[in-house]
């Protein structure tokens, strides 16, 4: 590897750290806006004054807010998240489990929609402003149009309710193998990927039509490649950085965005952990899940931004 | 190649061919029109004939016709093209994969934007050999080489390694040649393979093109504007206007004994009669001991330039691309502010950064670029671009201000009918006029020209060269004029500047630039401007006394 890619990935991780810390301030400072605190939380409105300073006192809330972030901050980097108020569990290892679970979802539901997207995004280029590229992106923004929501119940009706071949609750437990797994979460992740091909399959499209335009694309034509090795060979790795950049996108909204299909098909990842623990008013976990959201969603960033450098033959290989 | 072999000697047989397009004008119903009317030619197995005329002649898109392409929505319409014996119009689109990057290749204007940035080199030169099953993939990517080694490309052992951006202009236009000969073919088209080159390094890769064609026995297509460079390669010339033919003979017969007037126009284009004016006492504009860098200091691109120009005079700057001319015009105009030296204007001693400068200087230094099409807003009319200076400056509005525009598009000899065109509407000279009235309105002493003329067909250049001579006369305007086109430079200077590497390495009047003894580069850059001579280009390369800088 060649010092200006390296100079500009640590740039990038660099920034991807501060970036990090600074969402760390912002859900602190956010939680320390709300009103009350976590002994009142704790203690409910019928407790004394005693009682409260007492808690807190125990508590540590006594204490200024920055030293009580960095408090919280040493405790995430050393992997302590907390406690959960309401059930009283450490935060890190009921996450652990659920984390595990939504990243299973997303990898398959990504599996699915990633290649799919890129190769329909490809035929649509392939057969530009014909029948099959209106068909293709009629159907794909149409899935994209539907509320995920309403997309779940269509697919648990059909395929769960009408046909029974594959259940509407997608309950997964230890020792599962992973057939079984895989049958379970066959319809939030079909669900998943109707929600995120069709930008993905457009945002393809619109990258490779956008280079379909240059003299070496005429070039290769001209060498006599059929149309879709014109496509495949010469317009697609150059129009690789958009393409990377929207499918990062798109998977960081399969970790940190499925919260309603979680809800849905009653999954059991970091999704349905929120919402329970946001009714419950259980303050660190939402800052405990909000933090890895936003590290899942920076860290997938950094990684498009280091494909689309790595790709990239002028920085990869110097004058 | 072919399975009926023709009778012997005829490779390509073009029999009134007819090409056809669809515009759609805005707010007209979409209309057909004809790009090319009934053109007939022949060439023989390892001839070359130069398809030469302006843009919009119709030479690409009959040179494009050979591998049965047409850019942008072109159909060919009618007629017959017949190659090694058969009508490659009824081979349909299977037909044409199959000729193309193996009867046939194609070599572009600019490799640079030719080559696939995100591919080595040696896949693409191949590619076309391996795709046709010609060649093994060894055998191609020897062939390669050796063709690489004929093209005078430096390690050509190892270039195929390289990619595309790691090679320079007039490298890569060699490397694109060896990828059209690797799959030997019987034809190449070259479409206007040197224009987007140096003097200096075009005169090389024509030599290369030459010798391979030569060699190599493959015929070739060469399309080109510069009458003075197909003169150099072919055997035949045909000269082509708004896709008809206007004359087509041997090479002496055309640039000798011209038979048609539009002919000899493009022979006879480029003598321009200016009487070169003696330097006044005082100069106008004075650049002393100017040093420019790009990026924070690390890039010198100026170094201690001096130069002055006279009122009303027009001092050339000539060089080849990188050597600093148009980073000179930033620095006077204060878009690339000096590390060291001034520029002093009328006695005074201008702001160096163009936000330090009163409304009074801006409105002295005008400038007029290559581009007329992206220096203008396309959503302004022609009235609207020329009035905003009037606007500006001195606060005309209304009638007032419309008049003044209408004296000013007379002055640039445009009817008053182009006052609410766009100028989408306009062809590239009446663009660059437009541009030319824009810098006028604003009653500078001085309008800075940049390459006004590179992007425009000689006949149109000519024209504007003329303008600004006679406007010269009228407004008694000084202009600084950046070229790498020293017969442009012939025609207009009262004094020259050449530059090399970011210095001035000759400079004064005009005569006395032009007459030798010269400095090595000067040499260089004269012995490269093609002449309209048969046989020059090997007495140019004969006697060099040094390398162009592209090499």
């Amino acid at each position: 590897m060649s010092s200006p890619i390296v100079k500009l990935v640590a740039q990038r991780i660099a920034l991807g750290i501060l970036l990090l810390l600074a969402v760390s301030v912002l859900i602190f400072a956010g939680t320390q806006i709300l009103p009350g605190d976590v002994a009142q939380a704790i203690l409910g409105q019928s407790a004394t004054p005693e009682s409260l300073a007492n808690l807190r006192e125990q508590l540590g809330l006594n204490q200024p807010a920055y030293i009580r972030y960095f408090h919280w901050l040493g405790g995430v980097l050393t992997g302590d998240l907390g406690t959960a108020m309401s059930s009283g569990q450490d935060i890190a290892t009921s996450i652990k489990e659920r984390l595990w679970n939504t990243l299973f979802l997303a990898f398959w539901a990504a599996i699915v929609a990633i290649p799919l997207a890129i190769t329909l995004g490809l035929i649509a280029v392939r057969y530009r402003n014909g029948w099959v590229d209106k068909l293709i992106s009629g159907v794909a923004l149409a899935s994209t149009s539907f509320p995920e929501f309403f997309i779940g119940y269509l697919l648990v009706f059909y395929f769960a309710v009408e046909h029974q071949w594959f259940p509407a609750i997608s309950t997964v437990y230890e020792g599962m193998s992973l057939g079984e797994r895989l049958q379970a979460i066959a319809l939030p992740a079909a669900a998943l990927t109707l929600v995120v091909l069709a930008h993905m399959m457009r945002m393809t499209r619109a990258a490779i039509l956008n280079v379909m335009q240059s003299a070496y694309v005429e070039t290769a034509e001209l060498k006599g490649l059929s149309a879709f090795a014109v496509i495949r060979k010469h317009a697609f790795p150059n129009a690789i950085a958009p393409i990377i950049n929207v499918v990062m996108l798109n998977l960081a909204y399969l970790v940190v965005g499925v919260v309603v299909v979680e809800v849905i098909f009653v999954y059991p990842g970091m999704g349905q952990y929120l919402v329970d623990h946001v009714t419950k008013r259980d303050v660190p976990v939402v800052q405990a899940v909000g933090l890895i959201f936003a590290a899942v969603y920076i860290s997938l960033n950094i990684i498009a931004d280091i494909a689309a450098i790595v790709a990239n033959p002028r920085l990869r290989h110097p004058k | 190649m072919a399975d009926g072999k023709a009778k012997s000697g005829l490779l390509l047989d073009i029999r009134n061919l007819r090409i056809e397009a669809t515009v759609y004008p805005p707010g007209e119903a979409p209309k057909t029109i004809t790009l090319v009317h009934d053109v007939s030619l022949t060439l023989e197995k390892g001839k070359v004939l130069g398809l030469i005329g302006e843009s919009g002649a119709g030479k690409s898109t009959i040179g494009l016709s050979s591998m049965g392409y047409g850019r942008g929505g072109v159909r060919i319409t009618g007629g017959e093209v017949i190659l090694n014996g058969r009508d490659i119009l009824k081979g349909g689109k299977e037909g044409f994969r199959k000729l193309r990057g193996r009867e046939v290749c194609y070599v572009a204007q600019s490799a640079a934007a030719a080559f696939n940035p995100a591919h080595r080199l040696m896949d693409q030169v191949v590619e076309a050999s391996l795709l046709h099953g010609t060649a093994t993939r060894a055998e191609a990517e020897k062939r390669a080489v050796a063709l690489f080694r004929k093209l005078s490309l430096p390690n050509p052992e190892t270039i195929g390694e390289r990619f595309p951006h790691q090679v320079s202009g007039g490298q890569l236009q060699r490397v694109m040649t060896a990828m059209a000969l690797c799959s030997e073919p019987d034809l190449i088209v070259f479409d206007e393979p040197t224009t987007a080159l140096d003097v200096t390094t075009q005169i090389d890769v024509l030599a290369a093109i030459k010798d391979a064609i030569r060699d190599t026995h493959v015929a070739a297509l060469y399309i080109t504007h510069d009458l003075a460079v197909v003169a150099q390669v072919s055997d035949e010339i045909m000269v082509l206007r708004h896709g008809r033919l206007v004359e087509w003979g041997g090479t002496r017969q055309i640039i000798k004994e011209p038979r048609q007037e539009y002919t000899n126009a493009l022979v006879s284009v480029h003598e321009i009669e200016h009487k070169e004016q003696q330097p006044g006492t005082t100069p106008m504009l004075s650049v002393k001991n100017v040093t420019a860098a790009y990026g924070g200091g690390h890039v010198k691109v100026l170094k201690n330039v001096s130069v002055d120009i006279f009122p009303g005079q027009t001092l050339a700057v000539v060089g080849e691309s990188g050597s600093g001319k148009s980073t000179l015009a930033r620095a006077i105009t204060g878009l690339l502010p000096p590390e060291q030296g001034s520029v002093v204007f009328d006695g005074r001693t201008l702001g160096n950064k163009l936000s330090d400068r009163p409304k009074e200087d801006l409105q002295q230094l005008q400038m007029i670029y290559q581009m007329a099409d992206v220096a203008m807003n396309p959503r302004q009319t022609v009235g609207t671009i020329i009035g905003r200076p009037l606007e500006f400056y001195f606060g005309m509005k209304g009638r007032e201000r419309d008049k003044r525009v209408n004296e000013l598009l007379d002055e640039i000899e445009m009817g008053k009918g182009f006052i609410d065109r766009y100028p989408a509407e306009l062809s590239g000279g009446q663009k660059q006029r437009v541009c030319i009235a824009r810098s006028l309105a604003a009653k500078p002493k001085l309008i800075i020209c940049d390459e006004v003329t590179s992007a425009l067909d000689p006949l149109v250049a000519n024209g504007i060269l003329k303008l600004l001579l006679n406007l010269q006369q009228v407004e008694k305007v000084a202009y600084l004029f950046i070229t790498h086109d020293l017969a442009t430079v012939k025609s207009i200077a009262d004094s020259i500047a050449v530059m090399y590497r970011g210095e001035v390495v000759r400079y004064g009047s005009k005569s006395k630039v032009l007459t030798p003894p010269f400095d090595a580069y000067t040499d260089l850059l004269l012995s490269s401007v093609p002449e309209m001579e048969i046989g020059w280009l090997e007495k140019a390369i004969a006697g060099r006394r040094m390398e162009s800088a592209g090499n």
